[in-house]
C-alpha cells in the first residue's frame, strides 16, 4: 500500500508503542484513524533516545519496563493493518534494534506485517546502503530525516534516497511541543520542493489546531508526536478516547479532498 | 550532519597548518606541563619479581589526567570555527574539568553534562568544574551515568548546533571525533616511545592501558601499532561479576551495534536495548568503546582484558604504597594487570603502563571501599 496524502494537510501521528502497553496502543492507533489521521508511525522504544525530549524519553521508558521489543511492534503493525487498510504505517525507530534483529530479516517481517515505509532516526543517507538495498527488495518506502543545518546537496541527496515521503524537521532540536514554531520550517519545505515531488511533512514541535494549519499552509503533511504522547501520558485509563478527541480537532482544520 | 562536516573541514586545515599546531604545541608545554615523565617503578618492579615497569605520568598533566591533550586541540578549533559556546559530557569528571580549564583559559561559555550517580560519586570534580566558571548540569535520566550525559550533550548540540561546539571527550560519537580525538592524545605515545628508547635501549615488550572510551589507550597505543613485536594490552572494566549490567567489559560481553553515532562493540540485550554498565571507576562505566579498538582488536593487534573492582582497588592501594603514587580508579585497573602480568615476565622485560590521571578525585570512593585504619 502506498503511503497516501489525500488530505491537505493530511496528518500523520506518532505514537511510542507500548506506553502504557501495546493493547492500549493498539487502541490508541484505531481510534486516531478512526478520528483522521492518514499515517501512523509506529515508534519503537529504545533504551538511548537521543534525538527525544522528555516526553518521548519518559514514554519509551515506560515502554520498555514492560519489555516492549520491536518484535513485538512488527507483531501490533500486523494487528493493525488487518484492521485499517488504507492507513499509511511506518516504523519509527533507532538504528540498534534493527541491526540486532538483522537487516535482512527486519525488511521481510516488516514487509509481510503490511507496514509502508521506515524511519530511523540515526542511520544518516551517507550510511544507509545496505539498508536501502534491502528496502527497495522489500518493496518498503525508506523516509528520511532533512534538517534546517542540511546544505542543499545533502537535502538532494536525501530526497534521492527517500520513497513514500520527506520528513522536514521543523527546527534544530529534539522532539517536543513548543510554543512558537520557528521559521526554519517554511524555509526548508522551500528548499527541499527545488529537489523533490515526494510529499513532504513537517514534524517537531507541533501541537495545537492553529500550529497544525499553519505549517498545513506550506506542507502536505503535518506530523503530531509529543503531543500524542503527552495526551496519553496525562489520560491514564482513557487514552484512547483522549488521543481521538485530540486527532478530531485537529483534522478539523482540514477540508477533505476527494479522489 | 552539517555541524559534522564542518568539524571535520576545519579539523582537516588545522592540522595542515603550521601556525595551529605551533600554538598547540606551546599550550601543551607551557600550559599543560608536557612533555609528562616516564618513571622507572623501582619498588613495584622488584616487590612483583618480573618485568621491569615504567609508568608514564599523565596524572601529573594540568588537571590530573590526560583529556586535557584533547580539549586544548579542540579548544583551538573553536576559536577558528568562531563558536563562542562549548559543550561537554563526562563520567568521572576529568574531561569536565579539562573543559571548563580550557573555557577558562580561551574565554568560551561551558556547560557540562553529567549522570547524576556520576556527580554523586566525583563531588570533587563537580566543585571544581564549578569554581573553573562552568555549568555543570546533572542528567537523571536512564542510568545517570556517562552514557545518559552524552544523550542529553547531544540533544542540546542539535539544538544549538549553530553557536555551540560539542567537545567529545573520547575517541567515540560520529566522524571525525574518534581520528580526531586519537590525534590530539598521540602525544603520549610519542613521547613515551622516545622516553622508553633513551631510558632502556629497546622498545617495550608491552603497553598497558585502561579502557573506558579508549582515549588515553589509543593515544599511548598509536605510536607502537608498527612495532609488531610490542604487546598493546587494554583493560576493561570487571566490575563486579560477569552478568550483564554488573562490569563494563565489552570485548566480554558485547557485539556490534550502534550507540551515539559510533559502530563498535557494545553491551546490548537480545532485543537490541542498551545495557546498563556498572564499574566503580566512573570513566570506564560506558556500554561502548572506541571503533579503533575493535578494529585492532579483530585484527588481532591489541588484546583486552578486564580487571575487577577489587582487583583494581588493590592496585590502587598497592602502587600508592610501593611507589607514592596515587592512581585514579581508571587507571588502576592498568596497574591492575601488570600485577598480574609482570611477575610471568622475564627480568629483562620491559613494560609500560599508562597512568592515565591521578587519585584525588576517588577519595570518597576509596574511603568507602577501603578500610585503612
Amino acid at each position: 500500500m502506498p503511503l497516501s496524502f489525500y488530505k491537505k494537510p493530511a496528518l500523520v501521528v506518532y505514537v511510542t508503542c507500548g506506553d502504557p502497553d501495546l493493547a492500549t496502543t493498539r487502541e490508541i492507533v484505531l481510534a486516531a484513524i478512526e478520528a483522521g489521521a492518514d499515517v501512523i508511525e509506529l515508534g519503537v522504544p529504545f533504551s538511548d533516545p537521543v534525538a527525544d525530549g522528555p516526553v518521548i524519553q519518559r514514554a519509551s521508558e515506560r515502554a520498555l519496563l514492560h519489555g516492549t521489543s520491536l518484535a513485538q511492534v512488527l507483531t501490533l503493525a500486523a494487528e493493525i493493518r488487518g484492521y485499517a487498510q488504507s492507513t499509511g504505517l511506518v516504523v519509527f525507530s533507532y538504528l540498534n534494534p534493527i541491526l540486532r534483529m538483522g537487516m535482512e530479516k527486519f525488511c521481510m517481517v516488516t514487509r509481510h506485517a503490511g507496514v509502508d515505509g521506515v524511519l530511523l532516526t540515526d542511520l544518516p543517507v551517507e550510511e544507509a546502503g545496505e539498508y536501502l538495498h534491502a528496502m527497495r527488495a522489500h518493496d518498503l518506502a525508506p523516509v528520511f530525516l532533512a534538517a534546517p543545518t542540511s546544505p542543499d546537496a545533502r537535502l538532494r541527496r536525501i530526497a534521492e534516497a527517500s520513497r513514500g515521503f520527506v520528513y522536514a524537521v521543523s527546527r534544530t532540536g529534539v522532539t517536543g511541543a513548543r510554543q512558537q514554531l520557528a521559521s526554519d520550517a517554511k524555509k526548508l519545505v522551500g528548499r527541499l520542493r527545488r529537489v523533490t515531488n515526494l510529499p513532504i511533512a513537517v514534524g517537531f514541535g507541533i501541537s495545537t489546531a492553529e500550529q497544525f494549519e499553519e505549517v498545513g499552509k506550506f506542507a502536505d503533511a503535518v506530523v503530531v508526536g509529543s503531543a500524542i504522547v503527552e495526551t496519553i501520558e496525562r489520560n491514564r485509563g482513557r487514552e484512547a478516547a483522549a488521543v481521538g478527541e485530540f486527532v478530531r480537532k485537529l483534522t478539523a482544520v482540514s477540508p477533505q479532498l476527494t479522489e | 550532519m552539517a555541524a559534522l562536516e564542518e568539524l571535520e573541514r576545519e579539523y582537516e586545515r588545522a592540522k595542515r597548518d603550521k601556525k595551529f599546531q605551533k600554538r598547540l604545541q606551546e599550550l601543551l608545554r607551557t600550559y599543560a606541563g608536557r612533555p609528562t615523565a616516564l618513571t622507572f617503578a623501582r619498588r613495584l618492579t622488584q616487590k612483583l619479581g618480573g618485568a621491569k615497569i615504567y609508568l608514564k605520568r599523565e596524572d601529573l598533566l594540568h588537571t590530573g589526567a590526560h583529556k586535557i591533550n584533547n580539549c586544548l586541540g579542540q579548544g583551538l578549533l573553536v576559536e577558528r570555527m568562531g563558536k563562542r559556546r562549548v559543550i561537554a559530557e563526562t563520567g568521572a569528571g576529568q574531561h569536565g574539568v579539562a573543559t571548563a580549564t580550557v573555557c577558562a583559559l580561551l574565554g568560551f561559555e561551558c556547560v557540562v553534562y553529567m549522570g547524576t550517580e556520576d556527580m554523586r560519586r566525583q563531588e570533587l570534580n563537580v566543585f571544581r568544574m564549578r569554581l573553573l566558571g562552568a555549568e555543570v548540569r546533572g542528567v537523571e535520566s536512564g542510568s545517570r551515568t556517562l552514557k545518559d550525559a552524552i544523550n542529553e550533550a547531544m540533544r542540546d548540540w542539535v539544538t544549538n548546533v549553530r553557536t555551540t561546539h560539542y567537545l567529545l571527550g573520547s575517541v567515540l560519537g560520529a566522524h571525525p571525533y574518534p581520528t580526531m580525538v586519537r590525534d590530539f592524545h598521540r602525544v603520549i605515545g610519542r613521547e613515551a616511545r622516545a622516553q622508553i628508547l633513551k631510558a632502556e635501549g629497546k622498545l617495550p615488550e608491552a603497553v598497558i592501558a585502561c579502557v573506558g572510551g579508549g582515549s588515553n589507550a589509543i593515544g599511548i597505543f598509536y605510536e607502537f601499532i608498527r612495532d609488531k613485536k610490542v604487546r598493546l594490552i587494554g583493560v576493561e572494566a570487571g566490575g563486579r561479576g560477569e552478568a550483564l549490567g554488573e562490569h563494563a567489559a565489552r570485548f566480554r560481553g558485547g557485539s556490534p551495534g550502534v550507540l551515539q553515532g559510533t559502530y563498535s562493540y557494545v553491551l546490548q540485550d537480545s532485543a537490541g536495548q542498551i545495557a546498563t554498565t556498572h564499574s566503580v571507576s566512573a570513566g570506564l562505566d560506558y556500554p561502548s568503546i572506541g571503533p579503533e579498538h575493535a578494529e585492532l582488536r579483530d585484527a588481532g593487534r591489541a588484546e583486552y582484558v578486564p580487571a575487577s573492582d577489587a582487583e583494581a582497588l588493590e592496585a590502587t592501594t598497592l602502587l600508592a604504597r610501593t611507589e607514592g603514587i596515587i592512581p585514579a580508579l581508571e587507571s588502576a585497573h592498568a596497574v591492575a594487570e601488570v600485577i598480574k602480568r609482570a611477575p610471568k615476565m622475564k627480568k629483562s622485560d620491559v613494560v609500560i603502563v599508562n597512568i592515565s590521571g591521578r587519585g584525588d578525585k576517588d577519595i570518597g570512593i576509596l574511603r568507602e571501599n577501603l578500610s585503612l585504619e
